[in-house]
């Protein structure tokens, strides 16, 4: 099998856009193929194009989105889909950009992530994420993803000792790691006692699906994000130098939450890092910066336990000692996570895989971590049914 | 007194007296902290220079509800709007939106707007609930009327207050739907929704009276006062 690496990435700032999904995605792709030293036209060496959205279709009206983006990015005739798959549809795109290359199908292939979420009103794109739930079990009983995070999340504090201001601290340090990522689309660094303990912390920092509030939930973001990956063997055509992608991991579980043995354990999760850490032939300790699905802030304390950072339980004491934060053991979401950075669901598996690459390039300025040489990036997908893990090394001289 | 300024003066309505607006401060995410005050009319000329950029925002009805707040307090400053009052919400100084109203009878509140200048901090949500309390908690009023002209609003006031729909009563901001917020609703979400501490310090108020305008605005980009 081919050895694959990305040697382009596109990052526009996330937050509210007011263009359409289209002109969104060929900034992000633009942007990446320049990285890259691609230019489109005649000879543009691109073979296959994926554009990964979820709500294309449903939200703003689009279908046939990635032929259509080949088209407007005159890259034609290269092959085109889109990839749905909920919010891990970014880094399945990205592991299918992998598979057409690692097979010999194809040289290079651009990967684009997409959503436009903020045509919607708050209540209709939370109807809109819940459309991944089941249909019958769930979503007919008016079941949302902010309701499964907070039962989750009531279910965790109960077993483990999880507080309210251990789901805090973790908003607060990745707010505040945003505030070095000019992509983010958040730019405000609350303060832990503000938020938590003032006594007007209720009043800024109100409920959401208790035992979550505002701070611990992801904003609603439009945005785009796009990588370059190409066949390490023809790496030299390309003005950067590739980040090599060691590891795919991607793993299911079941549809209805209720129907889980264990209901706080997330079996994909640790699943697909499994997967992911065996392609790499990598373990835990060799990671050096993480970006977890931190839709909610408790997904980042339990995906943290379940790629085997730490034992079982035991996540919120790493948060609690610091571990977590940029110069800790293991620094997650450098990027500003979900929370801050944004998650439009589309492009939060590329995004994430961005931060890793600038972060191995030793790019990422103020959020940087020293000497980076591998990291992991875990995409969740549903409440857990579906989740990709990928793992990026430093190609070594 | 000249026959016009005679005449003029019958046009003035009959103020009722009012009890003031107890200054408050709020702290923010950021640790900065929002002071609430009530300000008179000498205050319009500079909220004015403040709110008018926004009276061409099409984005969120920032155009409709800035340019009706122009008029209100217009006519609040060249006494043509009978009872009506204004807060004003600053952070380190800056004016970062307002709220205004007036009182229809002594029991009865008309609300007329809040405008969020400064966006992200949930301002809007606290300046309504600020603005709530004055017509409940100060004036003691029985109920206020309300009307919402973005969906933001209607969210944030409509379904979070669980407003009492009441069509039938016409508002006076151009006869769109009323809802009502009744005493026993305010006492339902009053703490939930109202934060704050009194008194404010007089270091903070201070800085909080200088009511500085803002340099930029979030809704409209590149856009620097004085450009």
């Amino acid at each position: 099998m081919r050895e694959v690496g990305i040697v382009g990435v596109g990052h526009p700032r996330f937050g509210k856009y007011e263009g359409s999904l289209m002109s969104m995605l060929c900034e992000a792709a633009v942007e990446a193929l320049d990285d890259a030293g691609i230019k489109t036209g005649e000879g543009h060496g691109v073979d296959q194009v994926l554009v990964s959205t979820m709500g294309g279709s449903q939200v703003n009206r689009q279908t046939g989105v990635a032929s259509a983006l080949v088209d407007t990015l005159n890259l034609r005739p290269a092959m085109a889909e889109t990839v749905e798959n909920g919010p891990a549809s970014g880094a399945s795109a990205v592991k299918l950009g992998y598979m057409a290359i690692a097979s010999g199908m194809c040289d290079v292939v651009l990967v684009v992530g997409g959503e436009r979420m903020r045509v919607l009103s708050g209540w209709e794109a939370t109807d809109f994420v819940a459309t991944m739930s089941h249909p019958e079990a769930e979503y007919a009983y008016g079941l949302t993803l902010p309701s499964f995070a907070g039962m989750f999340t009531r279910l965790i504090m109960e077993k483990y000792g999880v507080t309210e201001r251990d789901l805090a601290m973790v908003s607060v340090k990745n707010h505040e790691n945003a505030m070095f990522n000019p992509s983010a689309h958040i730019q405000l660094a609350p303060k832990l006692e503000a938020i938590t303990e003032d006594e007007d912390a209720l009043t800024i920092n109100p409920y959401v699906a208790e035992p979550l509030h505002v701070y611990d939930v992801c904003p609603v973001s439009d945005g785009a994000a796009a990588v370059v990956l190409c066949a390490l063997d023809v790496k030299e055509r390309f003005a950067r130098k590739p980040v090599k992608i060691a590891g795919i991991g991607q793993a299911t579980d079941t549809h209805v939450v209720a129907e889980r043995e264990v209901p706080t354990d997330l079996f994909a999760v640790r699943h697909a890092a499994q997967r992911a850490y065996d392609m790499a032939g990598l373990q835990p300790q060799d990671i050096d910066v993480a970006e977890l699905h931190d839709a909610f802030t408790i997904l980042e304390i339990v995906e943290s336990e379940e790629v085997g950072f730490f034992p079982r339980g035991e996540g919120h004491l790493a948060v609690r000692r610091g571990e977590t934060q940029i110069g800790g053991r293991i620094p997650i979401n450098t990027s500003g996570g979900l929370k801050a950075k944004g998650h439009p669901l589309g492009a939060t598996g590329v995004s994430q895989i961005i931060e890793l690459v600038k972060q191995l390039r030793g790019e990422a300025d103020g959020r940087q971590v020293k000497d980076a040489k591998a990291g992991l990036a875990v995409n969740f997908g549903g409440f857990g049914n579906n989740v990709v893990a990928t793992i990026l090394t430093r190609e070594e001289e | 007194m000249a026959l016009l300024d005679k005449m003029e003066a019958q046009l003035r309505p009959v103020e009722t007296p009012m009890v003031p607006y107890p200054a408050k401060y709020i702290t923010q995410a950021s640790g900065e902290k929002l002071v609430v005050h009530q300000v008179d009319r000498d205050a319009v000329p500079r909220l004015l220079e403040a709110v008018q950029p926004l009276t061409t925002v099409q984005k969120d009805f920032y155009d409709v509800v800035a340019a009706r707040v122009v008029s209100e307090l217009v006519g609040w400053l060249r006494y043509r709007v009978k009872d009506e009052y204004c807060l004003v919400g600053t952070v380190n100084g800056e004016i970062v939106g307002l709220v205004n109203g007036r009182m229809l009878t002594d029991k009865v509140g008309m609300s007329y707007h809040t405008l969020a200048i400064k966006q992200g901090l949930r301002l809007g949500a606290q300046l309504f609930a600020a603005k709530m309390e004055y017509h409940m908690d100060f004036l003691k009023q029985d109920e206020v009327w309300v009307v919402a002209e973005s969906p933001n609003g209607f969210k944030r006031w409509m379904i979070e207050y669980e407003l009492e729909p009441r069509f039938e009563q016409w508002h006076e901001l151009g006869g769109v739907p009323t809802y009502v917020l009744t005493r026993k609703l305010w006492e339902k979400h009053k703490e939930a929704k109202c934060g704050g501490r009194r008194p404010v310090p007089e270091d903070l108020l201070n800085v909080a009276k200088q009511m500085i305008l803002p340099s930029t605005y979030g809704q409209i980009p590149g856009y620097k006062r004085g450009e």
